[in-house]
């Protein structure tokens, strides 16, 4: 019997071993491989000794990322705080208007924005209509922050939403009991207990905004480190495999440094 | 009793179009043990929450050092709540979380500490204080639920149904052990359970209570000895509950026999309720009997026999502790003041008697359900 059901256990997970080889394990094994040799395919170590060049960038693609990060926490706490205190109903369709955005091509959305944004965009035809001067927003950080927040909120508003909804009423009646007004119940009760989910919505908007690439090359005209990757693959893929490498360590360690943070408090999974 | 400390004053709630209080009157002494006791839906957990300050009324007062209180929010009223589940804050060790209200009141790291301590021993956890709460067994985290209340001094004490998700043993242990913290901490308890064991062995008054109307106020011997109608005589421990005619005062005819008894007052020839309790009546040999009647049922529960005995088409319950084999022919005698006489009520004639009995003494949820229109 035993044997039987740990045979259909394989079975079921095969696919997913399949999936798992093909997708990430194999393509793992050629970046390490093209990051490792040179142009004609002999042992090298030299594209990591350019990763020195990009110093900056990196230093700069993680500033965005980070920024990106902070400015969807902040946007997204209370709206998950406020949808998660919702009825049923209306909590259905709050959700929706979250994530609708989601359903559609990163790429349209973000030319949708380019549109929006430009000197001759909606934002300043109407501004223009009511007697005020255009505004340049394209092409400044600024715009590449706004990408980076519209396209990856979502990612930040879920994890902590479905947290608080888990959330039980009665510690926060407990810790009123206990004589803590409104301000306390939350820094003491709620932003303690919904750490969890702030922990991975930091972590899936600051992995993808790090890593980001044409958000920044659309709306700012710059190239983030993400972009640079992108070009690299087309005209030196040692370079560019060695450059994902780094940046995938980088994150690697931000993340552990900031799970090691949460494990403190109560061992937080991500 | 000395000073009143809590007053409700025709409270009044209503969920959606559901009438949950229907004006309850009570008031509440310095260091008293009150146990609020009904079945499911009787309103008792929301007569605690508006103690508490979690529910508003929607109309009545509720008094507190002679001001009244209703809109003061939760965390400004001087009672502390046990909660059902506990509720204890698991990112904090036990330690902390006893600690809460004393670091809300922002006290010296030195007065917690001492106090922590004091309640950790109170409670019988010392030792526990560096224990992650998820760890603790459910008779623990009830203890630490207690010492996080009590550590605050609050002047009434909450609890709200405490001890039900605990089993039978330790729900008795506990019952001892709250009486005695109770007495050690010399505060106001008020406690709701749907369990009348509970409510008996503690409290110094009981409130039974049902769809929302207060039904009986006593001192536990008062509440079993002289229930007011044949609610709080069914809820409270097993009773045969018959009709009877007071023939006139201290004279009740049930079941064709004229029974000598201790109440008066009454108007001659006026329909009544008698109870009697199950212990209460003796068995006699068939021809000495004031009733006799043939025995259908017999339980053994230890210090005693159960019977269920059949006269004149009601069935009595008896507790005794001779033997009486099934379809035997035994008499029953009941001293005068063993009968208890009751007005009529809208809840005559709902409990019927035992033939429907199923040993369910323990669940009185279950078992009021199970009889109800069993005489019909």
């Amino acid at each position: 019997m035993t044997k039987k059901s740990s045979f259909l256990q394989k079975l079921i997970v095969a696919p997913y071993m399949v999936w798992a080889a093909a997708f990430i394990i194999v393509p793992m094994f050629f970046v390490a491989y093209y990051a490792f040799t040179d142009r004609n395919g002999n042992f090298s170590l030299s594209g990591f000794i350019a990763t020195k060049n990009y110093i900056p960038l990196f230093i700069q693609s993680i500033w965005y990322g980070l920024l990106a990060t902070v400015i969807c926490l902040l946007l997204a706490y209370p709206i998950a705080f406020i949808i998660s205190r919702a009825k049923p109903t209306t909590q259905k369709v709050l959700l929706m208007l979250v994530m609708i955005p989601m359903w559609m091509n990163l790429l349209i959305r973000t030319y949708a924005w380019m549109t929006i944004l430009q000197d001759t965009g909606i934002i300043n035809h109407i501004l223009k209509l009511l007697g005020f001067g255009p505004v340049h927003m394209i092409n400044t950080p600024g715009a590449v922050i706004l990408g980076l927040v519209y396209n990856f909120f979502p990612y930040m508003v879920l994890p902590i939403y479905t947290v608080l909804l888990k959330l039980d009423g009665t510690l926060i009646e407990a810790a009123q009991d206990l004589g803590s007004g409104t301000t306390r119940v939350f820094t003491k009760v709620i932003l303690p207990l919904s750490l969890p989910g702030i922990v991975s919505g930091i972590t899936m908007v600051f992995v993808p905004s790090v890593s980001s690439f044409y958000i920044a090359n659309k709306l700012g005209g710059i190239s983030l480190i993400g972009d640079r990757i992108e070009e690299l693959i087309r005209t030196n893929i040692n370079l560019g495999a060695a450059l994902s490498l780094v940046l995938m360590v980088l994150i690697l360690v931000s993340i552990s440094v900031m799970n090691k943070f949460t494990d403190e408090d109560g061992g937080i999974l991500v | 009793m000395q000073n009143k400390l809590v007053s409700l004053q025709n409270i009044r709630v209503k969920f959606d179009d559901d009438e949950i209080l229907k004006g309850i009157n009570l008031d509440i002494y310095d260091k008293e043990f009150v146990t609020l006791l009904g079945p499911s839906g009787c309103g008792k957990t929301t007569t605690l929450r508006i103690i508490g300050g979690f529910v508003t009324p929607d109309s009545g007062k509720v008094i507190y050092g002679g001001a009244e209180i209703n809109d003061v929010p939760p965390h400004k009223r001087p009672f502390n709540t046990v909660f059902q589940k506990y509720a204890l804050f698991p990112h904090l060790n036990v330690y902390e979380n006893i600690a809460f209200g004393l670091r809300i009141k922002k006290l010296p790291e030195k007065q917690i500490k001492a106090k922590v301590t004091e309640m950790l021993e109170l409670v019988s956890l010392k030792g526990f204080a560096k224990r992650n709460v998820n760890s603790l067994s459910g008779g623990q985290q009830q203890r630490v639920a207690i010492a996080r209340a009590l550590a605050i001094d609050p002047k009434v004490l909450l609890l709200d149904e405490p001890l039900g998700a605990l089993d039978l043993k330790l729900r008795k242990d506990m019952q001892i052990e709250l009486k005695k913290i109770q007495q050690q901490a010399g505060i106001t308890f008020l406690y709701v359970t749907h369990d009348q064991e509970e409510a008996l062995s503690m409290s110094d008054k009981v409130v039974v209570m049902d769809n929302g109307i207060i039904q009986q106020i006593g001192t536990p011997q008062d509440i079993y000895n002289e229930p007011k109608n044949a609610f709080v005589a069914d809820f409270i421990g097993e009773s045969n509950i018959l009709d009877a005619v007071m023939k006139e005062d201290y004279i009740a005819s049930l079941s064709g026999y004229d029974f000598k008894c201790l109440d008066g007052g009454y108007a001659k020839n006026e329909l009544v309720d008698a109870v009697i309790r199950p212990e209460d009546v003796d068995v006699v040999p068939a021809e000495k009997g004031m009733l006799a009647g043939v025995v259908t049922s017999v339980v053994f529960k230890g210090v005693y026999f159960e019977i269920i005995i059949d006269i004149n088409g009601f069935k009595w319950m008896i507790q005794t502790t001779d033997y009486q084999p099934i379809g035997a022919m035994i008499g029953i005698s009941i001293e005068p003041d063993a009968i208890h006489i009751m007005k009529k009520s809208v809840y005559s004639g709902v409990y019927g008697d035992y033939s429907s009995f199923s040993d369910e003494v323990d669940n009185p949820e279950v078992e009021t359900s199970n009889e109800v229109n069993t005489n019909l």
